[in-house]
């Protein structure tokens, strides 16, 4: 079940290609849709049907390189089915949104399709080559996408900024893993095993070079300052619909990378360099507000909230390694946070990088200082925006309040000062969102002289549904969380517990 | 009969929220849907303080959301919902077709609805929830008419003031966990353990002071005034303000729990209710001299919560928001009709509008604390409180009550005043006035006045000592009847100086003058010290972060591009150039072996025997 749900996109892409050239541009966008939504369809399916108990759901398991340890082993737990939820319902609100693209549609259906494959795959891979090859393979399509439908020639140039650095950063990765492999036995690449095992346990400065490998890998990806640099060229020069893929799913690999594999897998350094993981999370929180502070560029500011919230999921795993001075339920209220943020974070901040791409459209320019008033001519752009600018600042009803309650309430016991410089990035956040809203939205209307003439369009169809969608599961899971929190608290238990062994 | 509680709380929330959004051609109809909404919420308020509901459902691990109406939230709901009845009541004839009805309405439900769920919420992250959500409607509420500039950043400052406050309350949620109590129970937060206990106290002090524009957050209650009337008279009276009074009444058995916050919030009302009344005393804007009473009014409530008074805080802040909303609704009506708020031009306003002019004169008189109006009961309880705590806090509190005399019957001084000879050169400073006032004023102002003039009621012994059990604040101290007598008597004292002061300058040095009309310089004081800062530590950080950090990795790609060139000219001139070395020379020596096959025979003998010669030297040789 869990293969279809990974390999449904990438078989109609292989179907898409077969397909003769003549077919209409509107047919591919039409049938990415619909695969998009049947994919989501099953994901439901396969929510409706969970059971939270302990260990992996819907397991796979088939024999692929035996003789390197590696194997086909998939399943999900209450760590991974929210994000591959999440991935389907950004990759269907992404689809609706292209329904207007009409730049070299077919190659770009199938990069999408592509996309969503590996995304799904390295949410349900538990094994670590697959989640290495599912990790890397996200980097190239994403690098397509930039390169290929971004803002001209910066694109190109961000694209390989971030393909180089994020893969520089997998190699690193891929350095931890083999350390893992030579110190299990017997050699596995398997995650489920190596929990089980916990192979570096004792194993002082050996296990610490292995944690500075995958966390570096990984804080390149999420990423945390001070490898976050990659991240505002990327996004700003990204189509809108790249942006919000890179955003709400490619960051989450990062995330989810620690409490999937660097967690479970090396308990005792997780706990003796908590601290490190803590500050950098902090330092990641309150910088990245900051910097975002200052930016005149809308999309370029989003981006950097972007390392401001993945700061948080930062601080919280950092915080839920930290035994003293703290009891089973904090931190494991710490943990639940930082599952609902990579949740909460991939829906609000997709929502906003596919309203700068309305943004984009119609002004042909993200510089804020270029707008004024825009309230005046585009009242429903401006109230999602609006909405989804205050969902993004943590306002409770939305699912961000939900994220970052638990995560400071869980982690401010054992890491005081770190939570409460925090705790500065939610006021700071607040500033800037509405300092933007202020300049783009509010005030005398203006409207900037690359604005092509004969007024400006509100939001079409297209892109209001998946806006509002993204939304509204934000508001539902910021009103009333108990079902998405029933999913992740077991899980997060259970991972608290593996932490403190 | 937990059948009320949600409802409660879910229609004003959820029908705000449908008419919020909805488009502004369904406009006609809103106005009264959503006063029909607040008279249901008011009948829900009044159905769940005489049943006493409770609900409860999880929400985090180990943490429940819970609702429930105790003595206090009773008189809380009915306060709300009946003050956003008559707000709301008031408000339907306030805006024009063009304007964006239901927004207006929408959101003022949604802000009202919060207010609800904040004083229900039995447990601290619910009452975190609804305390944002009323932050941010509050935001658009003030940002309201955003075309006009400075709107939206009044709204601005009075949201990243409040929120700045609100930080308090996470690290209380923070702290509750850690001291122990693991549920987040407003009633359990009193016995965490310390030195966790400390920090939840401080928590919640910074966000009640916040929210109730106590010193040093007042400021914001000043920008909140660029927001429509109907907006500040609910977040003057009812919500929002009374908010913060409401938590410290709540919490005011945490407040006993430590030696220092009973003192410590009781002097800060103290000082708010003196030195905002004085700010009060000097505007010369009529909804500005109502904001800075507002913040010095709920002073009187923070004092009675620090000095464990909460049957006269209760009664205090019943009383001060029938009165102050009513106070607003009459300068709305007048900004409406008049087109201005300034003490000014307002020469003679109650007696070109008598009925407007009757509601203020009677809510200006009760503010002032004159007998027997409610005001002035209710500040008796409050002293009453403060006078069992210290002399120092009751002899302030008495100081702030005549000058709470003061700005009101300075107020009334200018509304009542003879018209000038062409009062119309003053008027439409704000807005083009109708100069009428709207069939839908009377009522609500009238319902409001006259709950402002009897509710001094609560404080007579019989519905006192009612309200004592209702509350379970029995032990309390009450006031003396010389105390009464005292406090009567400096308000009619002030009342009779008022009119000889009013016409001359004040008797004191400019600078205090000064110093009085721009709200004590608070948020120029704020802007220095912390705005500035942050964003000038954010510009410096964004260029560190495009130069250093960013710029120590373009070094790291140059320098691996500088590493290729290196390796390309060591390759080109090293490696390859050896190869080619060893290339040549090999070609040369085939060169040099191919010069002796010459084919001619003569010449290999030769060969031959300079070899043997050779070989035979060497064997030679070697022997």
């Amino acid at each position: 079940m869990l293969s279809v749900v990974t390999f449904l996109p990438l078989l109609v892409c292989a179907v898409l290609l077969l397909l003769p050239r003549t077919l209409p541009d509107r047919a591919y966008l039409w049938i990415w849709t619909g695969t998009a939504a049947a994919d989501l369809a099953l994901v439901v399916a396969l929510w409706a049907g969970f059971d939270t108990g302990e260990g992996p759901r819907y397991e796979e398991r088939v024999r692929w390189i035996p003789s390197a340890g590696v194997g086909y082993h998939v399943g999900v737990d209450g760590l991974s089915l929210p994000l591959v939820a999440l991935t389907c319902l950004l990759f269907l609100a992404v689809a609706v949104f292209s329904l207007r693209e009409r730049r070299r549609v077919r190659a770009y259906v199938c990069l999408f399709l592509f996309l969503q494959t590996v995304c799904v795959g390295l949410f349900v891979a538990l094994d670590l080559i697959l989640f290495f090859v599912y990790f890397d393979l996200s980097i190239v399509a994403m690098f397509f996408v930039i390169a290929g439908w971004g803002h001209g020639e910066r694109a190109r140039a961000a694209a390989l900024k971030f393909f180089l650095y994020t893969f520089t950063g997998s190699l690193a990765l891929l350095l931890g893993f083999i350390g893992l492999y030579l110190a299990a036995d017997p050699h596995t690449f398997d995650i489920v095993d190596l929990t089980r095992a916990n192979p570096l346990a004792g194993r002082g400065t050996y296990a610490g070079l292995v944690l500075l490998a995958i966390g570096v890998g990984l804080a390149v990806k999420t990423p945390t300052v001070p490898f976050h640099t990659w991240l505002p060229p990327a996004h700003t020069d990204a189509p809108a619909t790249g942006s919000a893929i890179l955003a709400g799913v490619l960051l989450k690999m990062g995330t989810y990378g620690f409490v999937r594999i660097a967690m479970p897998l090396l308990p005792g350094s997780w706990r003796h360099y908590a601290l490190v993981i803590v500050v950098v999370g902090a330092v990641s929180v309150v910088y990245g507000a900051l910097v975002a502070l200052a930016q005149t560029d809308f999309k370029r500011m989003i981006a950097y909230t972007s390392v401001n919230h993945m700061g948080y999921v930062v601080l919280a795993v950092g915080a839920a390694g930290t035994l003293a001075g703290t009891d089973a339920q904090a931190r494991s209220l710490a943990v639940t946070g930082a599952v609902t943020q990579m949740v909460s974070h991939g829906l609000i901040t997709g929502a906003l990088f596919l309203l700068t791409g309305v943004l984009y459209d119609r002004g042909r320019t993200y510089a804020m200082d270029a707008y004024s008033g825009l309230a005046a001519h585009t009242p429903r752009f401006a109230a999602v925006t609006a909405v989804a600018a205050f969902a993004a600042l943590g306002i409770p009803g939305f699912s961000g309040f939900i994220a970052e309650f638990q995560i400071l309430t869980g982690s401010l016991a054992s890491q005081t000062i770190a939570t409460a410089v925090a705790l500065t990035g939610i006021v700071i956040t607040a500033a800037l969102f509405l300092t933007a809203l202020r300049r783009v939205f509010l005030g005398t209307p203006r409207l900037p002289d690359t604005m092509p003439a004969g007024g400006v369009a509100d939001l079409r169809g297209t892109e209001a549904w998946p806006t509002v969608i993204l939304l509204a599961v934000a508001l539902v899971i910021g009103v009333a969380p108990r079902w998405l929190l029933d999913v992740i608290e077991p899980a997060g238990r259970a991972l608290t517990g593996l932490v403190a062994r | 009969m937990s059948a009320v509680l949600w409802p409660l709380v879910a229609l004003p929330l959820g029908v705000g929220a449908v008419l919020a959004v909805t488009e502004p051609r369904y406009d006609r109809r809103i106005p009264a849907v959503a006063a029909t909404a607040a008279l249901a919420t008011l009948g829900l308020a009044i159905a769940a303080a005489v049943t006493r509901p409770a609900v409860s459902v999880p929400l985090f691990a180990g943490m429940d959301a819970g609702l429930a109406v105790d003595g206090l939230s009773a008189v809380m709901v009915v306060t709300v919902a009946a003050v956003t009845t008559a707000v709301l009541a008031f408000a339907v004839g306030e805006f024009g077709p063009d304007e964006d009805r239901g927004r207006f309405f929408g959101l003022m439900l949604v802000f009202s609805g919060a207010m609800l769920v904040t004083v229900t919420a039995t447990t601290l992250p619910l009452l975190l929830m609804a305390w944002e959500v009323m932050g941010a409607s509050s935001w658009a509420l003030i940002g309201y008419g955003w075309r006009r500039p400075g709107k939206a950043a009044a709204a601005d400052v009075a949201f990243l003031t409040t929120r700045t406050a609100d930080l308090g309350m996470y690290v209380a949620a923070g702290a509750a966990l850690a001291g122990g109590v693991a549920t987040l129970r407003l009633d359990r937060l009193a016995q965490a353990t310390s030195p966790w206990l400390h920090v939840i106290t401080v928590g919640i002090v910074l966000a009640a002071l916040g929210k109730s524009a106590q010193l040093p957050f007042s400021f914001w209650l000043s920008r909140a005034m660029e927001g429509p009337s109907p907006v500040s008279a609910l977040l003057h009276s009812a919500t929002m303000v009374a908010a913060g009074a409401y938590l410290l009444l709540r919490l005011e058995p945490l407040l006993a729990a430590t030696a220092w916050a009973g003192p410590l919030v009781a002097w800060f009302g103290a000082v708010t209710a003196l030195a905002l009344g004085v700010v009060a005393v000097a505007q010369t804007d009529l909804k500005q001299l109502l904001a800075a009473s507002t913040s010095a009014q709920i002073g009187f409530i923070v004092l009675a919560a620090g000095s464990h008074g909460v049957a006269g805080g209760t009664t205090q802040l019943v009383a001060h928001a029938a009165t102050k909303s009513g106070l607003f609704l009459a300068a709305g009506a007048w900004l409406t009709a008049l087109g201005t708020k300034r003490l000014g031009a307002l020469r003679g306003a109650a007696r070109t509008y008598p009925l407007v002019g009757g509601a203020f004169t009677v809510g200006a008189l009760t503010l002032a604390g004159l007998p027997p109006l409610s005001l002035w009961a209710a500040k008796d309880e409050v002293l009453a409180a403060a006078r069992a705590e210290g002399t120092g806090l009751y002899v302030v509190g008495l100081a702030a009550a005549a000058v709470a005399a003061v700005y009101s019957l300075k107020a009334l001084w200018y509304v009542t005043r003879p018209l000038p000879p062409g009062p119309a050169s003053g008027y439409d400073t704000e807005r083009r006035g109708i100069r009428r006032t709207a069939r839908t004023t009377p009522l609500p102002l009238l319902a409001l006045t006259f709950a402002a003039a009897v509710l001094g009621v609560l404080a007579l012994p019989g519905p006192a000592s009612w309200l004592r059990s209702l509350l379970g604040a029995g032990g309390e101290p009450s006031p003396e009847a010389w105390e009464f007598a005292l406090s009567a008597g400096v308000a009619l004292a002030v009342a009779g100086l008022v009119p000889w002061w009013a016409s001359r300058p004040a008797p004191v040095p400019r600078t205090v003058v000064r110093w009085a009309r721009n709200w004590l310089f608070l948020e120029r004081t704020a802007r220095l010290t912390v705005v500035r800062p942050v964003l000038a530590l954010a510009r410096a950080l964004a260029v560190f972060d495009d130069r250093v950090i960013d710029g120590a990795v373009r070094q790291t790609a140059r320098g691996g591009l500088a590493a290729a060139r290196l390796a390309r000219r060591l390759d080109d001139g090293g490696v390859d150039a050896a190869v080619r070395a060893v290339a040549s020379g090999a070609r040369s020596l085939g060169r040099a072996a191919r010069r002796p096959q010459t084919g001619l025979l003569h010449q290999y003998y030769a060969q031959a025997a300079a070899g043997f010669a050779v070989l035979v030297l060497i064997i030679l040789s070697v022997r």
